[in-house]
């Protein structure tokens, strides 16, 4: 089996992520219970013609596409696998409304096709002419995961040289609406800072897009390997450390390997207790990071999530943001990330330098 | 080639039947499932035809034995119903004796609660529960609650009217590759007013029975199904001494990039997934004994893939049927309902006939089998096209 690389990465996100030469080094703070992308100009990615028809998410995701393949110096690659929680829902949303506001009348396609959550990988195949594997993941918090494990069996198998994957999220009108109305988003604002200490139900919404270009052939610009991957549809607290312990015995490494966890901790009351469990119990004196404060709560926020770690690894550095408990480690080596979202659908991702 | 992709167990519930067996029967007596709409509450029910299943959402909570309040989306009730069938087709009493995943397939997934109470959620409490079963991921969740998965591989994909075929695809991976043991893999969509719509603004919805394949074809009818199969490795199979039914022995899915909806007109997709699946399973194009083709009866698909025949099988075509004539179109369910299909294509050695086809297509002179016809058949070739480009190919066999 052969190994498999990150040899680029690419992140749209509540943060100035889209460029590749900086990393966290200013970190743009919110006080409010949804938070959007900050914009990357995507003229230089996409002709604007085609652009004002595209959905958000699928400027998102072409756009930080064309940014991974760049940094990878290809034009092309043998897959495309995304990961998406809800695809292009304010396409779904428009369509809905229209529906029900005309009584079925007067519909007219072009939301209809963007609202099919494999557009955006569609779109992807579309730009670059790539008529290779294309898949789509649509599992809530796993969808990211999803994709990345899919991506890690082609590469190991050499049924593909390169392969891009991302996870893509967009935000929408009557979908922040209703999640409000059940707390899944906190009826406060909040201080991106304080974000853990609010102490409410819910989380802060976000959306974003990162994508990588994975490979089996290591180059002067990777990032990390990718070490596993595993993913799980159900965990109660108690169990969660025995699974991060066979989990990594199936690598060969103890808790002690580890140099950071990476966790998806989005500061609601009723859920964050799964981090807890682990970085108050195994990984008590593991160097703890965090993220969700900057990019805010989606189903693919784990992308970004891989995003930082890749870029931790590649700097040898720790942004003074996303400490959690203020260890530093002598150096960055392995990263473990951990991400659940309302108690379902656990992850598990190693990293490691290399 | 690698290890032998064992199915031991297959459900289904769709138009034709709610079970595999009446679906068999179905199939062998020609009986459509294709009407008038009479569930959803839409102003098109005189316009359009589909493929609907007979029982209630009531009807499947009570086999479900769901009682008290909960969430269940339509998707969600026939996936449960459909993969609870092939489990207990393949005679698993402990799921989780072995490591088990779940890969399901949805593209309409809680949509249809979506539509129903899109502005009811402000005003009616009651209705909340279903906001947080919107997602695709949701009913595959669900399905696995319902078989008792726990700290399992479980995931969904959605890839329009290729979902399942690429379900099956990857459970077949995973079992390759060792990561499980044992997977369920398939997909579900019930129907809704969203697709329906949607459809219709696409204009390749037929207000008549589909003819796949037919000169005059005039589109697609829209269908709801679940189906589900259960994958085995090789020990599973030979330690719990199983039954298989047929085996998974290639797979392909390549991306036509041509345009978001239409396919091209040489079907550039659909061949080169045809030969890559055929490269997997080690097999030449002369092997294949029969197609189920995706044939949805729109005038692009079905040009788009006959041209794929010719060019993937030349001047030998092997007998090749679509049965959406029966079902429907059942979107991201129907790489799994064709699946079905296949495997008791190959336990009887039958095919089944493309119903409502009167007149070959002028571009070229391809006939697709008409009339039940008994014969040997050791390898079966499963198509599913779909939107965004993506085309994937299966091909099952008597034999690993």
């Amino acid at each position: 089996m052969k190994p498999v690389y990150i040899n680029s990465v690419a992140s749209i996100s509540a943060q100035r992520t889209f460029d590749n030469s900086v990393f966290l080094d200013e970190i743009t703070e919110y006080t409010d219970n949804v938070i959007r992308v900050i914009d990357p100009n995507y003229k230089e990615f996409i002709p604007p013609a085609a652009a004002r028809r595209m959905a958000k998410g699928i400027k998102m995701g072409v756009a930080a596409s064309k940014i991974a393949l760049n940094e990878a110096n290809l034009e092309n690659v043998d897959a495309i696998i995304t990961g998406t929680g809800l695809g292009c829902i304010a396409d779904s949303e428009k369509f809905v409304s229209k529906i029900i506001d005309d009584n079925e009348e007067y519909l007219t396609p072009t939301s209809f096709i963007q609202s099919t959550h494999n557009t955006v990988a569609g779109q992807i195949a579309l730009s670059i002419k790539c008529k290779g594997y294309n898949f789509t993941y649509v599992h809530s918090s796993v969808s990211f995961e999803s994709a990345l494990l899919d991506a890690k069996l082609q590469l190991e198998y050499d049924e593909a040289q390169n392969i891009l994957v991302g996870g893509v999220d967009e935000l929408a009108d009557h979908h922040i609406k209703i999640h409000k109305l059940v707390d899944h988003i906190k009826a406060d604002v909040v201080n991106s800072k304080e974000l853990l200490e609010s102490n409410t139900e819910g989380a802060v919404f976000g959306e974003g897009a990162s994508f990588f270009v994975l490979s089996n052939k290591k180059s002067d610009h990777t990032y990390a390997q990718v070490l596993d991957v595993a993913t799980y549809n159900s965990f109660s607290k108690q169990e969660l450390q025995s699974a991060l312990e066979s989990f990594l015995q199936e690598n060969s490494l103890e808790i002690s390997d580890i140099d950071i966890v990476a966790m998806g901790n989005n500061g609601d009351i009723g859920y964050d207790g799964y981090y807890d469990a682990l970085s108050h119990g195994v990984l008590k004196n593991t160097a703890q990071t965090y993220y969700k404060h900057l990019c805010g709560e989606f189903n693919t926020a784990s992308s970004f999530g891989a995003w930082m770690a890749a870029k931790m690894i590649r700097t040898q550095h720790i942004p003074e943001a996303i400490k959690l408990n203020g260890m530093e480690p002598s150096k960055i080596g392995t990263v473990l990330l951990y991400n659940q979202y309302r108690g379902e659908n656990h992850s598990f991702v190693l990293l490691r330098g290399c | 080639m690698g290890k032998g992709i064992a199915i031991t167990g297959m459900g289904i519930i769709s138009a034709i039947g709610n079970n595999v067996e009446e679906n068999y029967r179905s199939l062998i007596d020609g009986k459509k499932g294709i009407s008038r709409i009479s569930k959803i509450d839409t102003v098109h029910k005189d316009a359009l035809m589909v493929g609907e299943i007979d029982f209630t959402n009531q009807e499947l909570e009570q086999f479900l034995e769901l009682g008290g309040s909960h969430n269940y989306s339509r998707s969600a009730l026939l996936g449960a119903f459909a993969a609870k069938q092939a489990v207990s087709n393949a005679n698993i009493t402990h799921i989780n004796s072995y490591k088990t995943g779940l890969v399901s397939a949805t593209t309409v997934g809680g949509m249809d609660k979506t539509e129903q109470y899109y502005y009811e959620y402000f005003e009616n409490k009651e209705v909340q529960k279903y906001i947080e079963g919107h997602h695709a991921g949701d009913s595959t969740q669900k399905i696995a609650e319902q078989l008792g998965l726990h700290g399992s591989l479980v995931t969904t994909i959605s890839t329009a009217c290729s979902s399942a075929a690429n379900a099956i695809l990857l459970g077949a991976r995973l079992l390759k590759a060792g990561k499980l043991d044992r997977v369920i893999v398939g997909g579900t969509d019930g129907l809704s007013k969203f697709t329906l719509n949607g459809f219709k603004t696409l204009m390749i919805q037929s207000d008549t029975y589909n003819t796949p394949f037919d000169e005059n074809r005039k589109g697609l009818n829209l269908g709801e199904a679940a189906a589900f199969l259960v994958l085995e490795s090789d020990e599973v199979v030979q330690k719990e001494n199983k039954e298989v039914l047929a085996y998974v022995k290639g797979w392909g899915n390549a991306n036509d990039a041509f345009h978001q909806t239409a396919s091209s007109d040489h079907g550039d997709g659909a061949t080169l997934a045809m030969q890559k699946a055929l490269k997997v399973a080690g097999s030449k194009s002369n092997e294949i004994d029969y197609i189920n083709a995706h044939g949805t009866a729109t005038p692009n698909n079905d040009l788009s893939e006959g041209r794929a025949f010719l060019r993937v099988f030349g001047d030998t075509v092997p007998d090749f049927s679509s049965t959406k004539a029966y079902t429907g179109h059942t979107l991201a369910a129907a790489g799994g309902v064709e699946a079905v299909f296949s495997v008791l294509a190959l336990q009887h050695n039958v095919i089944f006939p493309n119903l409502n086809f009167k007149n070959p297509m002028q571009e070229f002179h391809l006939t697709p089998q008409t009339e039940l016809k008994k014969k040997k058949l050791h390898t079966v070739l499963s198509n599913s096209l779909g939107f965004g480009g993506n085309c994937s190919t299966l091909i099952f066999s008597k034999e690993a």
